[in-house]
């Protein structure tokens, strides 16, 4: 096509969106609602990948050494544990780190404290705090581990390993954000398909509306493409401004999130907003205009047919 | 410059709408096709812009067989004519103005030819103080004068004007007639079908009298005798 054609197309594509004031606007009205569907789906994906990340954090196993135990040998174990495909990371916690922060969780303990202190010794060992990839892998890891404590590099060196008191916990949790994303992920199709045909047959209605238009142009002479180009500018427009549009009114939807629900959710919707607003901005920019300019190919596509 | 060779014309066997049609139009006549409804006018229209298919027969424009043209050569042929219809068929969402630039643009014209083109042509028609008007700001006459300009506006070799004045009071048809003719003395031929008695006789050119799908009569300055 040539410079002049696209020259033409476009600005009559933008007349025929002036024009056509109250049609575009409700074709403008109607993929803006898509629009802020998909950003909320977003946003929504964001929390709960966010609140995932954080539940998952929660979870370790904490394997506990004997008193005995020296400190060379908890950490050739650890390292021996860090080179596991499962294990993310293993903190070490000594023996005077394990005192020092029960001391601080019960000093208003005064019982606890003072029968503390009749002890010469340090009565608690040192831990390993192991933090799984999955929380499905933990089941893997405490099975290693116990296996370790009867014969291996554990023996004599381990006292116990808590994930058998935290396995209940651990699969139910597993289960729960299993469900959570399948559920996100359902909910988010069916969200976005119905109002995807929501949009294509208000935009294929404002094409409608034009058709007696198409039939005199074809009279007139013009080619398929000169009469297609100026509705997918439209598409276009519509899809811009409706990306603009969508954007606005999340300013002050997100601003009110993040000052009344950030500790609900545990991050701050503004923050995430502010600082993703280019990205956030590109979604909907691709989504909308995507949209506009699909639906009004599909739409026009019928008229052009004859 | 039109031939129409023993054409006959049937929807199905019980109606016939044009039977052994044998015409010529030369270059720059004016042609009156004159009938009551269903007399066939519509369809020898049809025919001549490839709309329609003759059951018997051929019709040429000059040398080429309309009925044997390939889709692409059709689209060719229809710029060679210009077309004014009863109900004006212009783009709403466009003025006066540009109704007729996009014939042009659609024409493959230039900007450069367009902008000195058209206001020459909305002058022809007597529109320039309505350049920048929609139709819908228009009266009948004035909407009629626009699709005539629309159909001068690419130096068609042939105008058909299908009832052009159906829909128009006679001081408006009586412009709109003025405009055919003088479209005509600059040397473009002219079919007009009316079943208005006033404008045939006015025009005082060749008439072609149909009746029941057949030319009853073909005068040279005829008048509106049926």
């Amino acid at each position: 096509m040539s410079f002049l054609d696209t020259k033409r197309i476009i600005r009559s594509g933008f007349k025929n969106f002036t024009r056509n004031g109250v049609v575009s606007l409700a074709s403008v009205l109607v993929t803006t609602i898509t629009l802020c569907v998909i950003l909320s789906i977003v946003f929504l994906q964001v929390i709960l990948n966010f609140s995932l990340t954080q539940i998952k954090d929660k979870v370790d196993v904490t394997i506990y050494m004997t008193t005995t135990a020296t400190e060379d040998k908890i950490l050739a174990y650890k390292s021996s544990l860090e080179q596991l495909p499962e294990v993310a990371s293993v903190s070490y916690e000594s023996a005077d780190e394990a005192l020092a922060k029960f001391k601080d969780k019960y000093s208003s303990d005064y019982l606890t404290i003072q029968a503390l202190d009749e002890l010469k010794d340090n009565p608690l060992g040192a831990a390993l705090n192991v933090k799984a990839v999955d929380p499905m892998q933990y089941e893997s890891i405490a099975k290693f581990v116990e296996t370790s404590m009867t014969d291996g590099d554990g023996k004599g060196l381990i006292d116990k390993v808590n994930y058998r008191q935290n396995k209940l916990v651990i699969d139910r949790l597993t289960s729960i954000l299993d469900g959570a994303r399948i559920l996100g992920l359902l909910v988010t199709l069916i969200l976005v398909v119905i109002s995807v045909i929501i949009t294509f047959n208000t935009i294929r209605l404002a094409i409608f509306i034009s058709r007696e238009e198409i039939g005199i142009m074809r009279l007139v002479g013009a080619a398929n493409k000169q009469i297609r180009g100026p509705f997918i500018v439209q598409g276009m427009v519509c899809g811009v401004i409706s990306a603009v549009v969508t954007m606005i009114i999340f300013y002050p939807f997100t601003l009110w999130m993040g000052n009344h629900l950030a500790n609900f959710f545990g991050m701050n919707m503004f923050e995430y907003y502010l600082s993703n607003l280019l990205q956030l901005f590109l979604i909907v920019l691709v989504s909308g205009v995507l949209l506009g300019v699909i639906s009004s190919l599909l739409a026009i596509r019928k008229y052009l047919k004859k | 410059m039109i031939y129409f060779n023993n054409v006959t014309k049937a929807y199905d066997e019980d109606s016939i709408s044009l039977e052994d049609i044998n015409l010529t139009i030369n270059a720059g006549e004016f042609v009156s096709l004159v009938g009551h409804s269903g007399a066939g006018k519509t369809t020898m229209i049809k025919l001549i812009l490839a709309e329609e298919r003759p059951t018997d027969g051929t019709v040429f424009f000059e040398s080429l067989d309309i009925h044997k043209l390939p889709s692409k050569d059709i689209t060719k042929l229809r710029k060679r004519i210009g077309v004014v219809f009863q109900d004006f068929k212009l783009l709403p969402t466009k003025t006066a103005y540009e109704n007729i630039a996009f014939a042009m643009e659609a024409a493959g014209k230039s900007d450069e030819e367009i902008r000195s083109d058209v206001p020459h042509v909305l002058e022809l028609v007597d529109l320039t103080p309505k350049t920048h008007h929609f139709p819908h700001q228009m009266s009948g006459g004035e909407r009629q004068r626009l699709a005539i300009a629309r159909a001068i506006i690419n130096q068609p070799e042939i105008i058909i004007a299908d009832e052009p004045t159906g829909n128009l009071d006679p001081i408006n048809t009586y412009e709109v007639v003025q405009i055919l003719k003088k479209i005509n003395d600059l040397g473009t031929t002219v079919i007009l079908t009316t079943h208005n008695r006033g404008v045939v006789d006015s025009v005082g050119k060749r008439v072609i009298t149909l009746e029941k799908g057949r030319i009853v009569r073909d005068d040279k300055e005829g008048k509106y005798v049926i």
